[in-house]
């Protein structure tokens, strides 16, 4: 790993480990345990995402099926199969991967706005899935009743504990995406985006790189669904459909999607955002959305992460 | 064997290919022999890259076949005829804009290594040290350039000349035993250029066959052992440099092309 | 309860589709025109639909204007918006990547959503039909009078579209943009002109789409998405470009989701349409017409 990468893995480990002590001892931001939850859980999703988009530079507007499939694999494992949450999960990943498989090798064969919208029509597809499939999915109310997950015999119905085994895995996937990143498939795919043609003659593998990616992401996304369902406990089709895909992509390319700190920065400041700072505005929080995207893709094309540079050379300045 | 110098490596024939309506190239064959530099010369629009494009895999030809190295390429895929040991450089250069010089090298280095995405992600013993061949052998390939000084910088940002030379030692790092280069000369200074024929000589030096399209007309009579000469996708001369600098054929096509006389 | 005959019943649907068909149609054909000069996909085409929907809403139910009037005012209206939208978003991203372009149009279109939230809430509107709301029997099916009247106008948008691209200067000079952008600047057509005017129709169109749609199928802020995803499905179907491939295809979806919502699953029925989109996207991203070769060349 870089060093530079290092340091703010240390940095954020850091934050991480401080957050719960300072928001559990005040009261007004007590619940901002639970919000850092989702940020987890939706960073889990855009870690997948960030290498999908920033580095093999394939757009996906679908995730949210998969983050759906997970989370429906594990809710219904669970309830009506009664299986081991955590059996559930990895069921739930073998299912989501294999999806992300069968619609990655045709779709990735497709670029730029074919793709967007093939990737969109998949992710409407699930959505109606579980909407139509009622003897399944429970329909368009939904199940609850799903059990929560305990860890050798410990039970993690409980922010704190649930928060740190999120955001465990956050850190491991961020590892591991990291990992990747600053190998000879990470620069694979980052050459890929700049030059597809030069690329290819180096004999870079194109195709098979993006379904692999398209299938890590994939995976990440179920994971988050699984952790999603036994938080929440409840499913309904409403928490997959084709906005949170948009919010999805929203949040990587707002935080800098040629940058997997982008991904996780535009996650956490999206959430808060929207679960939090923006319910004054109830309901029109879609109308914010649409402003703050349009105005980072249209003045600061990196995302939030483009303006680190220019902060450096300030404080130097200063 | 004795006669490995002189054997035939790459021999395309009757090459055709065609866009929409532009037949760019028209029944093209000639061949090159093992150890060899030969130049494809020919005006504007004459269809000396896409004869590049097609024999690395970039599109198939409609017709025609390719052999290197006694095995029949045409229609491959790029990533196989890189592997089969032919690689490339671009007219309008094509690095990695947004990755340091060395790590543009370290893509050369792609199908020299194995790691998959589990190890890779795992940081597995196997695959550190692969890493860190990866690196070596990149940083000899710089060095073999002359470009080791800029390892650290954005590709996107050297000048004109370095980048061409950076795709030269990208290429090379995928150890080929041909390398294709396209007007590497375009946009160089007499200094540099004079530099690049240095460079060509010592690649050839390492056993690489190179064949080399090219508008300067000096670095072309200077370095190469043969010549083809090409318009409107078909060959009009092939020979020595000597035989096609006196060729009334290709006189008559360069003239023809009022923008390449004072290439000549 | 009269049992409709199996022949009443095919009647029916096949207007219903057609009808819906037509709307996919004229979606798919500003996706189209906005395509062809500037090679980006409108994500919020659908969303000028929706505008002009709740648009026309807003001018004959709330501001009680004669129905012409209030048509004419809500394809300007909307037109303004997609010439709005092009000059403040488009216009100022020259050489953007194509993904910053899809992101864009649709921030743009999640904006429009919002803004539609906002002015009119989350019910669906509905509006009188244009004339008479006794329907017409035709072999046993009852045929609404605006499925008449959307039938006919779409015929007239295309007709006029046709001779926009002629025989006018403008409609000539987009084609050429089309054709070959670089050369179209060399002969001095004003290609920023044109991407203006080629926003300025797609809108103009989809509002068109939306005033006469409403009355059949009600209108409310969220509509755009799926009506963009299936008028991009038509779009492709009868290949990517293409002017009445773009008509074809949309009313043949329209058939197909109308049949399908009649005789197998009314919740499926987008699903369907979509499917179809992605098996044509997978095997014959060319479009169901024309050959691989043709499909390159941009037409209106
Ligand atoms: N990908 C392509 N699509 C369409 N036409 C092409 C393509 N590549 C080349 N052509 C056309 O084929 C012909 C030959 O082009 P090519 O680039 O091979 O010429 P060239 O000999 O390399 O010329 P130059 O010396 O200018 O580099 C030209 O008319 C060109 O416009
Ligand atoms: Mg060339």
């Amino acid at each position: 790993m870089e060093k530079s990468n290092s340091k703010i893995l240390f940095a954020l480990i850091i934050f991480l480990a401080l957050f719960p002590v300072v928001v559990l001892n005040v009261r007004a931001i007590g619940h901002y345990l639970d919000v850092m939850i989702f940020v987890g859980i939706y960073s889990l999703i855009n870690l997948g995402l960030s290498l999908l988009m920033g580095y093999a530079g394939q757009i996906s507007l679908g995730h949210a099926a998969f983050f759906g499939l997970g989370a429906y694999s594990s809710g219904i494992l669970c309830t009506k199969l009664s299986l081991s949450p955590w059996l559930a999960m990895v069921a739930g990943v073998c299912l989501t991967a294999l999806v992300a498989y069968i619609v990655g090798v045709p779709s990735l064969k497709l670029k730029g706005h074919y793709l967007a919208m093939a990737t969109l029509g998949f992710g409407v597809i699930v959505y109606i899935f579980f909407n139509e499939e009622v003897a399944l999915t429970g329909g368009p109310s939904g199940f609850s009743d799903i059990p929560g997950l305990t860890i050798f015999g410990l039970d993690l119905n409980n922010d704190l504990y649930y928060y740190i085994l999120v955001w465990s895995l956050v850190l491991l996937t961020l590892v591991f995406s990291l990992n990747v990143i600053n190998s000879r498939i990470g620069r694979a795919l980052r050459s890929l985006h700049d030059s597809e043609v030069a690329a290819n003659a180096m004999g870079v593998e194109t195709s098979r790189f993006k379904v692999i990616i398209f299938v890590l992401s994939g995976a990440y996304a179920s994971i988050a669904g699984s952790l999603y369902t036994h938080y929440v406990g409840f499913l309904s089709p409403s928490s997959f459909d084709l906005f949170l895909s948009i919010k999805l992509v929203m949040m990587v390319v707002v935080g800098g999607m040629h940058n997997i700190w982008g991904a996780l920065l535009g996650t956490w400041l999206l959430t808060f955002l929207g679960n939090e700072w923006l319910h004054v505005f109830r309901d029109f929080d879609i109308l914010v959305y649409g402003a703050v995207l349009l105005a980072i893709v249209m003045f600061l094309p990196e995302g939030l992460v483009g303006l680190t540079p220019k902060m450096r050379w300030l404080w130097k300045r200063s | 064997m004795g006669s490995e110098n002189f054997s035939t490596f790459l021999s395309v024939v009757d090459l055709r290919k065609s866009f929409g309506g532009v037949q760019a190239l028209n029944g093209l064959s000639f061949t090159v022999e093992s150890g060899t530099i030969k130049a494809v010369i020919g005006p504007n629009g004459a269809g000396k890259t896409t004869l590049f494009n097609v024999i690395s895999g970039v599109f198939p030809p409609n017709t025609g076949s390719i052999a290197f190295d006694g095995e029949s390429i045409e229609g491959k895929k790029a990533g196989e005829i890189a592997r089969l040991g032919v690689s490339r450089t671009f007219q309008n250069v094509e690095v990695f804009g947004r990755m340091t010089v060395l790590e543009n090298v370290m893509v050369g280095r792609h199908i020299q290594s194995r790691a998959g995405i589990i190890s890779a992600g795992l940081k597995l013993p196997r695959m550190r040290r692969e890493e860190r061949q990866i690196r070596e052998g990149a940083r000899d390939y710089l060095k073999f350039v002359g470009l080791e000084h800029k390892a650290g910088e954005l590709a996107g940002n050297l000048p004109l000349g370095e980048q061409k030379l950076l795709e030269i030692a990208r290429a090379l790092a995928t150890e080929p035993k041909m390398l294709l280069l396209d007007e590497p000369a375009g946009g160089l200074n007499t200094r540099e250029t004079e530099g690049l024929a240095a460079l060509i000589h010592r690649i050839l030096e390492r056993g690489i066959t190179v064949v080399l399209v090219e508008h300067d007309m000096n670095l072309v009579m200077d370095i190469s052992d043969e010549i083809v000469v090409m318009n409107f996708g078909e060959k009009i001369a092939e020979g020595k440099p000597k035989e096609i600098k006196n060729d009334p054929v290709v006189i008559e096509a360069y003239l023809g092309e009022e923008v390449d006389y004072s290439d000549l | 309860m009269e049992r409709i005959s199996l022949i009443g019943q095919l009647t029916q649907y096949l207007f219903t589709g057609i009808t819906v068909g037509s709307i996919y149609a004229l979606v798919a054909v500003g996706f189209n025109i906005i395509y062809n000069v500037t090679e980006i996909i409108n994500f919020a085409q659908g969303e000028f639909v929706m505008l002009g929907g709740l648009i026309m809403v807003f001018f004959t139910a709330v501001a009680k204007l004669p129905l012409p009037v209030a048509f004419i005012l809500t394809i300007a209206a909307v037109t303004g918006v997609g010439a709005l939208m092009e000059r403040f978003t488009i216009n100022p991203l020259k050489n953007a990547t194509v993904l910053t372009m899809i992101i864009v149009t649709i921030a743009v279109s999640i904006l429009f959503k919002g803004i539609a939230m906002f002015v009119w809430g989350k019910d669906p509107y509905i509006i009188p039909p244009f004339s008479g709301s006794e329907p017409i029997f035709i072999l046993g099916a009852a045929i609404q009078t605006q499925t008449i009247w959307v039938l006919l106008i779409t015929a007239v948008v295309v007709v006029l579209l046709t001779l926009f691209f002629k025989k006018t200067r403008y409609g000539k000079a987009m084609l050429a943009c089309a054709d070959d952008p670089e050369a179209a600047r060399l002969v001095g057509i004003r290609v920023n002109i044109m991407v203006l005017i080629s926003f300025a129709l797609s809108a103009a169109i989809g509002a068109v789409a939306g005033a006469i749609i409403t009355p059949i199928s009600l209108m409310e802020y969220d509509r755009g998405a799926l009506l963009a995803l299936k008028g991009f499905g038509a779009a492709v179907m009868g290949g990517l470009g293409s002017f009445y491939g773009a008509v074809v295809a949309g009313i043949f979806l329209g058939i197909i989701e109308s049949l399908c919502a009649g005789f197998v699953s009314s919740g499926y029925k987008d699903a369907v349409a979509l499917l179809l989109l992605l098996l044509v996207l997978y095997i014959r991203p060319s479009g169901l017409f024309g050959n691989v070769e043709a499909s390159k060349i941009k037409e209106f």
